[in-house]
């Protein structure tokens, strides 16, 4: 059975990656198993310098999910480079680099320093929920994601996931424009924007009011986003959103997603991503799939 | 190292209100040091996290924890019948370094932060511990303590013990008898007050931090505390991994 996926003209051994934010650098979790044995590590969001991140409190439990504003705490690209990258990559599996910034010149900037590492792919975070400039401003207009992404993939060196904001009208919209911009694969869904308020204290309960929501409440907006996305574009899509299990990996793929993140349930289980890859390894014997590429987009609509 | 743990409930007893004490049999258990952390998933509902709680005690491959229902995930650990399994990360965060040395040592606990403070006190040579709690039927675990150390009891309505904040009776013995160490665990204003006792009278002072976690081990920063960093400024260091004890002269309080 092959359970290869191509992203980009980058091999994966496997379609289960990491979902930025919610996996460190890999190390945390590569004392539970063998990073190579996933198909790559997308890290924490990066910055040009380093980020000291919100105040707490920065995570409320919420049905189903979580609500988090961590504010893109990171060492900074240079640190990511020289210490965290040369020990991801010596494991054997694919870095993935996650890049934010606050204006369209910090992310060419971001981009070009990245692109001269070992990195194998990097993602373009224009969707994060918890930063005051950049972010998910940049995320929303397909306009300006057009732009970035066209500015952006003049410095890039690497192949360029644009990861999409869900917290929009209509996500083929972004999808589509980044794409004509020469975004060379999409990654979705970041989290969507929520607020959770302690009817005691009548405060949100977040420092940041609000946060990014995730957990398996927001799988089935995160399928039907990969499914209207992928019937909009042509270049592969990384689906994420809620994946707690092999059956979730498995219905992204079927949506149209040619590999899938695993995020929030690393949390709950360390063990996730590699029971998700179990889980789809058993559904492709199970179906008799020879190549785990034959189920992406399979996905039967009703007349 | 395995963190992964699965161990066995061998009791679960309400021991004051909304208070429970749960032994565990736990292979590793004896490895697990005074001020570090399980990480326990909450089976049976709908608690997505897992659900960070202090050891109490270790000893012979039986782990201890006490927990306070507060949501719906030590609720749902509240229902845990004997024999049932446990699926913990275990054991997590720094714990408390130990300075056998130092002369009679303090230990100042709070509230729930009372109970990682038990195995602590096991292993210093006949502490002082001062015990804050609200009222008089929170007061718990006298009777281990008792057993290794010189108790003193506060509560805030003066149902038990001393009327007032541990903090004041603690303050008033360090003054008159002195101490080269301080441990201490509790409620944010209470570690502060704590931080600052230490920096009056220039004791060394470590003191457990709680914050809300996501992962446990590192990987996700949702548990931020304000440090102070190396060039003047301040951090967010993180209490599962940074922590949960820190130098109380690192914490930077709000």
């Amino acid at each position: 059975m092959n359970l290869k996926v191509n992203i980009a003209g980058v091999e994966l051994e496997n379609p289960v990656i990491t979902a930025s934010g919610t996996f460190g650098f890999g190390f945390e979790y590569g004392n539970f198993y063998d990073l190579n044995k996933i198909g790559g590590v997308c890290v924490k969001g990066l910055t040009l310098k380093p980020r000291q991140g919100n105040p707490p409190i920065r995570i409320a439990e919420t049905p189903s999910g979580i609500l988090n504003s961590v504010g893109l705490q990171n060492p900074g690209v240079e640190y990511y480079i020289n210490h965290e990258l040369p020990r991801l990559k010596a494991t054997g599996t694919k870095a993935i680099a996650n890049i934010s910034g606050n204006t369209i010149e910090e992310y060419c900037k971001m981009a070009e320093i990245v692109s001269a590492s070992d990195t194998d792919l990097i993602e373009m975070n224009i969707s994060c929920p918890n930063v005051k400039q950049g972010g998910v401003a940049f995320g929303t207009d397909p306009k300006t994601v057009g732009e970035i992404t066209k500015a952006v993939k003049k410095n890039c060196l690497k192949p360029l996931i644009v990861k999409l904001s869900p917290n929009v009208t209509d996500i083929t919209e972004t999808a589509k424009a980044a794409e004509a911009a020469g975004a060379d694969a999409l990654s979705l869904i970041n989290t969507i924007t929520g607020m959770v308020i302690d009817i005691h204290t009548k405060r949100p309960v977040l420092h940041n009011n609000i946060g990014g929501l995730s957990g398996p409440a927001v799988k089935p907006v995160a399928v039907r986003m990969v499914w209207q996305v992928a019937n909009s574009v042509k270049i592969p899509i990384i689906g994420m959103g809620g994946i707690s299990s092999g059956a979730d990996a498995i219905e992204f793929i079927l949506a149209g997603a040619s590999a899938i993140a695993v995020g929030t349930y690393n949390f709950v289980d360390p063990y996730a991503c590699i029971k998700v890859l179990d889980g789809i390894t058993e559904y492709c014997e199970k179906y008799n799939i020879a190549d785990v590429n034959e189920l992406v987009g399979g996905a039967i609509m009703n007349g | 190292m395995n963190l992964s743990v699965l161990g066995k409930v061998i009791q679960n007893k309400e021991i004051a209100n909304n208070i429970f004490d749960m032994l565990i049999e736990c292979e590793g258990a004896d490895s697990f040091a005074p001020g570090q952390f399980v990480n326990v998933l909450c089976e049976g509902g709908d608690a997505l996290l897992r659900r960070p709680i202090s050891i109490c005690d270790a000893y012979d491959n039986i782990l201890r924890i006490i927990y306070e229902v507060k949501g719906k995930g030590t609720a749902l650990l509240s229902e845990y019948r004997i024999g049932q399994t446990v699926d913990m990360l275990a054991p997590l965060g720094n714990g408390f370094t130990l300075n056998k040395e130092a002369e009679n040592p303090v230990i100042i606990g709070g509230g729930i932060g009372t109970y990682p403070l038990l195995m602590l006190a096991k292993q210093l040579n006949n502490p002082q511990v001062f015990l804050g709690c609200r009222n008089k039927s929170l007061v718990t675990l006298i009777e281990d303590f008792e057993k290794i150390s010189t108790l003193h009891i506060s509560t805030d309505d003066g149902s038990y013990g001393h009327c007032g904040l541990i903090t004041e009776l603690a303050c008033e013995y360090i003054q008159q008898n002195g101490t080269q160490i301080i441990y201490s665990c509790g409620p944010k204003p209470m570690l502060k007050a704590v931080k600052a006792i230490a920096m009056q009278f220039n004791i060394p002072c470590q003191i457990s931090m709680e914050e809300r976690m996501g992962c446990g081990i590192g990987a996700c920063l949702v548990c931020a505390c304000k440090t102070a960093a190396e060039n003047g400024d301040y951090k967010y260091s993180h209490v599962c991994k940074d922590g949960p004890v820190f130098d109380a002269s690192e914490v930077i309080f709000e």
